[in-house]
Order: structure tokens, then sequence, then C-alpha cells
């Protein structure tokens, strides 16, 4: 069976190249880029990516106005349907705006930009996007963002850690967030959001090959299901 | 007529911005300021039709993040 992902382009968005490269290069399949005004998504998709950028200038909020696009009408129903989404830094925050992922971005606690490799701790290896690592691994992936502190108040912090929801966190402080979470997964486990991006770590060209697992998690769960 | 929107964080949420601005202020050498918060305001001019649930609902969905933000809407008389 053939892995059928889309990567969706807002305009501003500046890692979808990246997103669909390592897609490619992962299950070997061609991806389809999808426009942000397109009112609908290829017919049976496995995937759907959110890339990182700056989408609409990072206007009002950031991924407030993509959030609100034509073709995210499409891909919260696909997720809604079960369809994977993944969201990487600016597609997080999409998410988040689009409340298909609780909690909100923030401004970085230390107001800097924060572009370096972090540690990743990975706290739930049993998801869709995380099979493929062990439990409590520490991972280095690169981080490029001014927002990315994550806020949701306690109860919702509580419920998430309590359901395991958590998929990454900083093993060193980074930005702020909210016990440290760098990515999370929606209720049904079929919607991932995190700041750092696998997608510059999956050949060792460059620099690493840690966020290939999250990849090939994915694409394995997929074809073989 | 005039509307305006003002969006601004809700207590206990994190203004690093805020912050910079409050240690800036202080860097003016002007004492006695406690603390500082940053919003924003959005200024929409709209038609006389335009109701107050419409500017409800603009507020809630976009304007504001309601995870995050409170707004507060004033009509500015013409």
């Amino acid at each position: 069976m053939t892995f059928r992902s889309a990567v969706i382009t807002f305009p501003g968005s500046n890692c979808d190249r990246d997103m669909a490269d390592a897609l490619e290069k992962v299950s070997g399949a061609p991806v389809t880029r999808v426009w942000h005004g397109d009112a609908d998504l290829p017919a049976g998709l496995d995937f759907i990516a959110l890339p990182g950028g700056f989408s609409y200038g990072d206007y009002l909020r950031s991924g407030a106005m993509a959030a609100r696009s034509p073709i995210m009408q499409a891909v919260i129903a696909a997720a809604n349907r079960g369809v994977p989404v993944l969201g990487v830094c600016n597609g997080f925050q999409v998410l988040t705006e689009a409340g298909l992922l609780p909690g909100a971005l923030l401004r970085n606690a230390g107001m800097n930009f924060v572009c370096r490799e972090v540690r990743l701790t990975v706290e739930n290896s049993q998801s869709l996007f995380t099979a493929r690592y062990e439990a409590g691994q520490e991972i280095v992936i690169p981080v490029a963002h001014h927002d990315g502190n994550y806020f949701a108040d306690d109860a919702t912090l509580d419920q998430l850690e309590g359901e395991g929801r958590v998929a990454f966190c900083y093993a060193e402080e980074v930005n702020g967030s909210a016990r440290q979470i760098a990515g999370v997964l929606s209720a049904a486990g079929n919607v991932l959001g995190m700041m750092p991006h696998p997608e510059r770590m999956i050949e060792a060209e460059q620099g690493g090959t840690d966020g290939r697992a999250l990849f090939e998690s994915a694409v394995k769960a997929l074809v073989s299901a | 007529m005039k509307v305006r929107v003002f969006v601004s964080l809700k207590n206990g949420v994190l203004d690093p911005q805020g912050r910079a601005i409050h240690h800036a202020i202080e860097g003016l050498g002007i004492d006695g300021v406690k603390d500082v918060r940053a919003g924003k305001m959005i200024e929409l001019d709209v038609e006389d039709s335009v109701t107050d649930s419409q500017l409800e609902e603009m507020a809630s969905k976009l304007l504001a993040n309601m995870v995050i933000e409170n707004y507060r809407i004033e009509r500015l008389a013409a």
C-alpha cells in the first residue's frame, strides 16, 4: 500500500519543502502539496502535515489566520474522522488556534527567538507518531521559534499528563513552557503538535537523525494497517 | 460606526512583553510603576446593522484567543 500524505502550504510557510522532503524520503511515496486557499484535500489521505513558518505573517496571533483559512476546515473535518495530522512549530500553533489541540503558544518567556538544537525526552512511546522511540529516550531536535511557550490551565495540564498526551518534553529550559511540554497529542491520539522540527533531523547530512523515527512510526503504522 | 475591541491577556498568563516594557520604563528613571500588561486594540468601522452578538462572535472566535485572552468591546459614538 502506498502512503498518501499531504503538506499544507500557507502564505508565509517556510518549512513546507523540508516537511515534504522528509515524508517522501521516509515513505518512498510522493507527497501532495496543498495550498491554503483550496477548499478540499485529496481523497483518501493517510497523513496531513502542517509545516513551520510564519503563516500570514503571524498577524493577530501566530497561527490565528491560518486556522480560519479554507483548507483548515477540511483539515479539521479530516482530523475529526481520525486522519493523522502532524503540526510542527507554526503548524502546532495553527492546531491550537483551530481547536484541534488544547492550550496556546505564548511568546517565549525570555522574549528571544530561540533557534538551536535542544534535548527532548520522549514521554509517550505508544502513539502513532512515537512508537519507534523508547519511553524516556532522550533525542536531539532543533527548535526555531518566538512563540513556543506552551500554556494551558492546570486542569488541562493534569489531564494531558494523566492521559499520556504529552508526547515530548524539553529536557532543558527552552522557552518557559508549562511543565516543559514540547509536544501534545489529541484525545484520540491522531493529532500531534510539537514545536521542535523533526523534519530537520532525518538524515546524517542534517547533523542528526533523531527525527526520522517519528515519520517512520507514522508510515509503518499506516502502511501496515 | 467605529468599534474598538480591546484584547488583553488573562490574569495569570505570563506576559514577557509587558515585563520588558516595565523594565524599559524603569530605565526612564520613573519609579512607582507596579506592573505592566501589554494588550492590543483593534478598531473596526462597521455598518450600523452589525449587531452586538456579531461583534461578540468576531471577538470571541477570532480577535481574542479565549484560552489566554479576554476582550472588551466599545462602540464609539459617531
